[in-house]
């Protein structure tokens, strides 16, 4: 009883008596990102407490694989830090329908998010949004800049122009001509179906038919890229089948091989890896003069514990989230997470800047399988990683894959059942 | 006459590890039994009786994992039951052999793998067979067999093979040990009555020795099917929970893992998994009591 009404008294004085005692109130920030510890630690957290005395922030990170059913287990047994780290879309909308995480829409700089930038963390109908949206990775091509000098060849801008490309490298025989393997499946599916797909099924507006059921995914827009990545096979280095994510990011950083398939965030790890000069260039379009598409996917929000005690305190940090000055700390500390807000962040790697650049030429759009279509069994999302690796290694042809996808979708997703 | 006093001092003795092994064992196995009659629905938890086992025997796709998972793990039994049991014994026959030298350097080299990690194991041979660092295709080439190297991991057809016998190669020290134990104890009178008999060398292992040691053999087969039936590990650290490629290595525990904790954008869901762990449950037991009913007691023993 006695340290309840201590607590008591504490939250009271710390309510009543305002900034002067306000050094009481340290946030604890649950976290997957442990990569991001040395960033928070030396940048954010000093920029934030420079310009909030009172408030104090602790950054807690967990392991990437265990986070979801560490945190799960912390809300419920009530000990989960004040600030959340959301994941996109259905895991952190779970947490906002128990009742876990507050309902952050009125927050001031809410305002400076884009109705795409908050998809990821609204409610279906999008009355409620829970997490402030932190950043976003796009994908693309990143390309060994001396090889492409060495074999005389220039940047792709079209489908056929890619595989002319990939074609002179095998003829060359010094890189391998892409770095990609299909050991893992997520690769195939990440890197490869939701990397150039958006330019067959045009964004958002085939995403969003796809959710509403107007569009099926054993339409051809859906089909045709499983069939182009099968293509992609012949080019890929001996043993691709047995080739991991960790060999591929090895093989290209080490110089051997040409073009690597690739998400932003490989950026900050590729710059301290690679002593060659990278470029980078979008998913090439089907015909010269297409309208160019691009996968900008919203990875990474944070969001407010609702029984945290320092609601006030963490509405304030959250709105420092959503200002200008986070944005950029953010988005140079971390070359490669690409702010969500509507700021002009200047950014000081090239590659990140060339990556974010195509956002002006291209429309943008999230992977198609993300947003409720992961919600049953068999799970969309993973149905993608095997689907995407049996078309590259030819063990099932695009059409039998889109037809397998589309039966499982249909097994429990409504709109596919007409 | 005073009635005999309560024995307390058995009750202390025992209390320890009684008390752990319900805590940690048996309250959690019965636990997930009922589990299994539950699922979820508006974030309450209803009973729904045998409605899971319905979806995962009725439902077309689901019943599909299960079968493909199950099958695998016959597999992966039976790989294990052909190759590892029978070098087992083997070895332990080479090892009882009197005149081998460095007989001790040889049992330890062999058992030593049995206690890493299987992190270390799944990680290590991912390494050795990588078609980019691996040392495989290297050793192929350099005998002029390149042409046998396949990304061996990466294939549907062999995957799962492959890593049954890297499991294969991690126990084979314990099969090894046990028939080793069993040979050791067979008096030397009886080899000695069976010489002066005429039955010497290679037919004295088959008409003396191994029908004293088989139930040993029992004990192990029985152990390996619990072990590979309940395995896991392996296959998780060396092809992550999808167990790829295409479900290739997909066994139950995998499977189990999957739908118990979800994976990537699937969420896990507790009442599914219990389901799949009742059913693992009910094969392991199906699985002994045909041993312990229809084999244990018909074995022969022999008194020295």
């Amino acid at each position: 009883m006695s340290s309840r009404s201590l607590s008591f008294a504490l939250l009271a004085t710390t309510l009543l008596a305002g900034p002067a005692w306000a050094e009481d109130v340290t946030l604890n920030i649950e976290s997957w990102r442990n990569d991001d510890l040395v960033l928070w630690q030396e940048k954010l957290i000093p920029a934030f407490e420079a310009s909030h005395p009172g408030i104090k922030l602790n950054f807690t990170p967990s392991a990437p694989a265990e986070y979801n059913a560490i945190l799960n287990s912390k809300l419920d047994a009530g000990s989960a830090g004040d600030l959340i780290t959301c994941r996109p879309f259905d895991a952190s909308l779970a947490l906002y329908e128990d009742g876990k995480l507050v309902d952050l829409s009125g927050l001031e700089n809410m305002k400076n998010f884009s109705d795409v930038a908050k998809s990821a963390w609204q409610t279906d109908d999008g009355s409620a949004t829970f997490c402030v949206p932190i950043a976003s990775v796009i994908h693309g091509f990143i390309y060994n800049k001396d090889a492409f000098e060495e074999v005389g060849v220039e940047v792709p801008e079209t489908e056929a122009q890619f595989f002319e490309v990939l074609e002179k490298f095998k003829e060359d025989g010094s890189y391998i001509p892409l770095a990609m393997g299909t050991n893992d499946q997520w690769e195939a599916a990440t890197m490869g179906y939701q990397n150039i797909g958006p330019n067959y099924w045009k964004g958002e507006e085939g995403r969003l038919a796809l959710i509403k059921g107007d569009q099926k995914l054993t339409d051809e827009q859906w089909v045709a890229p499983y069939a182009t990545i099968a293509k992609w096979a012949p080019y890929m280095g001996d043993g691709f089948e047995a080739q991991t994510y960790p060999d591929s990011q090895n093989i290209f950083t080490l110089g051997r091989a040409a073009i690597y398939p690739a998400g932003s965030w490989e950026i900050a790890g590729f710059n301290s890896q690679a002593d060659f000069e990278m470029g980078a260039f979008k998913p090439p379009v089907v015909n010269e003069g297409d309208t160019c598409y691009i996968s900008d996917h919203t990875d990474i929000a944070i969001g407010l514990n609702a029984a945290s005690p320092n609601q006030d305190a963490a509405k304030e940090f959250l709105n420092w989230v959503g200002s200008e000055e986070f944005a950029t700390l953010y988005a140079n500390a971390l070359p490669g997470f690409f702010s969500l807000s509507d700021h002009d962040v200047t950014m000081e790697d090239p590659l990140a800047e060339e990556f974010v650049s195509w956002r002006g030429e291209c429309e943008s759009t999230i992977r198609s399988t993300y947003q409720i279509l992961s919600r049953g069994t068999p799970n969309l999302e993973n149905e993608t990683w095997g689907a995407s690796a049996a078309a590259i290694k030819g063990t099932e042809t695009p059409e039998e894959l889109g037809k397998k996808l589309e039966d499982g979708l249909a097994s429990w997703y409504a709109p596919h059942q007409k | 006459m005073q009635a005999p006093r309560f024995k307390w001092h058995i009750v202390v003795f025992l209390a320890p590890a009684v008390l752990v092994y319900t805590a940690i064992m048996i309250f959690p196995l019965f636990n997930t039994l009922r589990l299994a009659l539950y699922t979820e629905a508006d974030q309450m938890r209803v009973f729904v009786g045998l409605e899971n086992f319905r979806t995962l025997f009725g439902d077309p796709r689901w019943a599909a994992s299960f079968w493909n998972a199950l099958g695998n793990n016959f597999w992966f039994f039976l790989i294990h039951m052909v190759v590892q049991n029978p070098i087992g014994i083997l070895l332990a026959a080479i090892l009882s052999h009197p005149r081998l030298r460095l007989a001790g350097f040889y049992r330890t080299a062999i058992f030593v793998p049995t206690i890493l990690s299987f992190v270390i194991v799944g990680f290590t041979w991912k390494l050795i067979l990588s078609p980019i660092w691996g040392i495989a295709p290297d050793l192929l080439s350099a005998i002029g067999l390149k042409s046998l190297y396949a990304p061996w991991l990466g294939k549907e057809e062999y995957a799962l093979t492959t890593l049954a016998l890297v499991s294969v190669w991690q126990f084979v020290g314990i099969p090894m040990m046990l028939i080793y134990a069993a040979l050791l104890t067979i008096p030397e009178e009886i080899l000695e009555a069976g010489e002066v008999d005429g039955i010497t060398g290679m037919s004295a292992f088959w008409k003396i020795k191994l029908p004293l040691i088989l139930p040993s053999i029992g004990i192990i087969s029985i152990l390996t099917f619990v072990g590979n039936f309940n395995a896991f590990d392996l296959i998780y650290a060396a092809q992550g929970a999808l167990a790829g490629p295409d479900f290739s290595t997909d066994i139950l525990g995998t499977f189990m893992y999957r739908t118990f904790f979800g994976f990537q954008l699937q969420l896990g869901d507790p009442h599914m998994g219990s389901a799949i762990a009742t059913a693992m449950f009910a094969i392991i037991l199906i699985g002994v009591c045909i041993y312990l009913f229809g084999i244990q007691t018909r074995l022969r023993r022999y008194q020295f």
